[in-house]
């Protein structure tokens, strides 16, 4: 009988630090890793061949269940995809609720990684610490868009509705007396801008706890430190976008490089990581918490100031009001059009991408002229990172897996699709 | 120096004693927890949950088929048959919602020109097998009956801004 030398081992596609439903087939040497092989396509949902089918509003929806702990980045890039080819400018308030939502939904991606990340190389207590921020911003979301998750809320020239005024409050119960509902909702008496400019000043803070707990934790050291380096000059050759790019010292960010919206007017730096390992990627995401949370407060500064219309002026792209479709002729007749055959959009092809969380997340549309897309292709950053998971992985322990598949923040929903 | 700084941080286990000082300091915190079934987080006016067909005051069902919501749903969700009734309005004879289909992306809300149909702040309904989480035309209008005052109110909340 010959002597056993490697063996395959399934990981996942149900084990819970495989972040969803990756399913890899690895290749040991005792506890060393010779092979990493990525299964993908649990999650297939065929997006990009639905969109083929439905008018272009009709597939908001669809693109927050992409990247589901980023709804509206996604979003982003396919409304900015509709509103190249239409070549249409959205009125500059939009253009800062919209960068606003990003970042929020960007310290909202990198809360949730961190809170996966930790629990997966045994930092509990960060699960539960990310979750309590995670729920103020899910209150923003649901005040703006009226859904803690899938929002549905930016549309092809603007977003749908302004921000609301006021804050649902907590209601006295057997539990909590009046003293302590008026204490939970003391950030709840102004205005959504009020809530969100309360979190911003408290938040820093809770990311100075996050660094006391991990940065210089010698076990979190330990688990991170020189596992998965990645050099600058492979991240590039591999397609990395993102804090992981970054993270391996190549500054590269589209918000930067690429402005959309009102970014360029936005006043953040961008981190660089150093050694391209799995605590440097860490390093930077802690980072970009700051950069965002600054960013947001210049935009609530903004909005505070300067009100005025979220959607573009054209009914034959957005419906007009309901006061005027009650009331007006022809405002019902831009209703009814909208609502069922949409709008057409000049033939042609574009290519928009924004600075998601993970990377570079993209939409190429390609438009016949009619009221859906010919083909929609959708670029998601975590396809390609999971892609280099085999080369990250080679010659690290079993281990170091759950820390590497952490480090990608990989979620199933983008890359299968 | 730095080197020796560092032993002595290290072996004095100087990280972790702040790192567990946060957490003591959390244990001492006045908790945050919302004990669910009793008390529920404060909801926004815009939430979309359960569908539900509204009446006007006379009692009379608000829905006229145009079926504006059948066309804009993305997930195919929505049936609706017509007719026209003994009176000569055009009404539905069926309406049926799929829930297990439906994304509650909130577009047949939006589509709606008689505010017909409608998301309630209904979150945890349920259903033990596939029918019941069909919603006929009966349903939803029961639905609608039992939550008239809050739909009324969250619309007027929300009505400046769309």
């Amino acid at each position: 009988m010959s002597e056993l030398h490697s063996y395959t081992m399934n990981f996942g596609p149900q084990h819970p630090a495989a972040h969803g439903v990756l399913r890899l087939v690895l290749e040991m040497d005792g506890e060393v890793i010779k092979r990493a092989d990525p299964h993908i396509g649990l999650l297939h949902r065929a997006t990009e061949k639905l969109a083929e089918s439905k008018p272009y509003n009709q597939s908001i929806g669809y693109m927050d269940r992409l990247d589901y702990v980023s709804m509206m980045c996604n979003e982003h890039a396919y409304v900015m995809a509709i509103e190249k080819l239409l070549g249409i400018e959205v009125p500059l308030r939009a253009q800062y609720i919209r960068v606003m939502f990003d970042e929020i939904t960007r310290i909202l991606n990198h809360l949730l990684w961190l809170a996966g990340h930790g629990l997966d190389i045994g930092a509990m207590t960060m699960f539960l610490y990310c979750f309590r921020e995670r729920e103020d911003l899910m209150d923003a979301y649901e005040a703006v868009s009226g859904a803690r998750l899938h929002a549905t809320y930016y549309r092809p020239g603007g977003v749908y509705r302004d921000l609301p005024d006021r804050m649902p409050q907590y209601e006295t119960s057997k539990w909590h007396n009046q003293k302590d509902v008026d204490r939970l909702n003391e950030n709840r008496q102004g205005s959504l801008l009020d809530f969100i400019w309360d979190f911003t000043e408290r938040f820093p803070k809770h990311v100075d706890e996050y660094e006391t707990l991990l940065t210089d934790n010698r076990i979190w050291k330990q688990r991170t430190v020189g596992i998965g380096v990645v050099s600058p000059e492979r991240a590039k050759a591999l397609g990395f976008t993102g804090p992981m790019l970054r993270g391996s010292g190549v500054e590269w960010d589209l918000r930067k490089k690429q402005p959309y919206e009102v970014y360029d007017r936005m006043d953040f730096d961008i981190p660089v990581g150093s050694e391209g390992d799995t605590y440097d990627r860490y390093l930077v995401r802690i980072e970009e918490f700051r950069q965002s949370n600054r960013i947001i407060r210049q935009c609530v500064e903004w909005l505070r100031n300067n009100p005025g219309s979220v959607m573009v002026d054209d009914h034959k792209l957005v419906p007009p009001d309901r006061e005027a479709m009650k009331h007006d002729m022809e405002a019902l007749i831009h209703h009814f059009k909208l609502f069922t055959e949409g709008y057409c959009l000049p033939e042609g092809q574009a290519y928009s991408a924004v600075e998601h969380p993970k990377g570079e997340f993209g939409i190429y549309l390609v438009s016949d002229g009619a009221n859906k897309p010919y083909r929609l292709k959708i670029r998601a950053p975590g396809f390609v990172h999971l892609s280099a998971l085999d080369e990250m992985a080679r010659g690290h322990m079993l281990a170091d897996v759950v820390a590497l598949i952490g480090t990608q923040d990989i979620v199933f929903g983008e890359v299968d699709r | 120096m730095k080197r020796a700084a560092h032993i002595v941080k290290s072996l004095f286990l100087q990280e972790l004693i702040k790192g567990l000082s946060v957490t003591g300091r959390h244990l001492f915190k006045k908790k945050i927890t919302v004990q669910y079934p009793d008390e529920k987080t404060p909801m926004s006016f815009r939430f979309r949950g359960l569908h539900a067909q509204r009446r006007y005051p006379n009692g009379e069902e608000r829905c006229i088929a145009c079926k504006l919501c059948e066309a804009v749903c993305p997930a195919l969700a929505i049936t609706i048959d017509s007719d026209v009734r003994d009176d000569g309005s055009r009404r539905t004879t069926r309406y049926d919602i799929d829930l297990s289909k439906c994304i509650f992306c909130g577009f047949c809300e939006e589509a709606c020109p008689v505010d017909a149909i409608v998301e309630t702040r209904i979150f945890e309904y349920h259903g033990e097998n596939r029918d019941d989480l069909y919603y006929t035309k009966d349903k939803l209008l029961a639905v609608g009956d039992k939550m008239e005052d809050s739909i009324a109110r969250d619309r007027k909340l929300d009505a400046p801004y769309r």
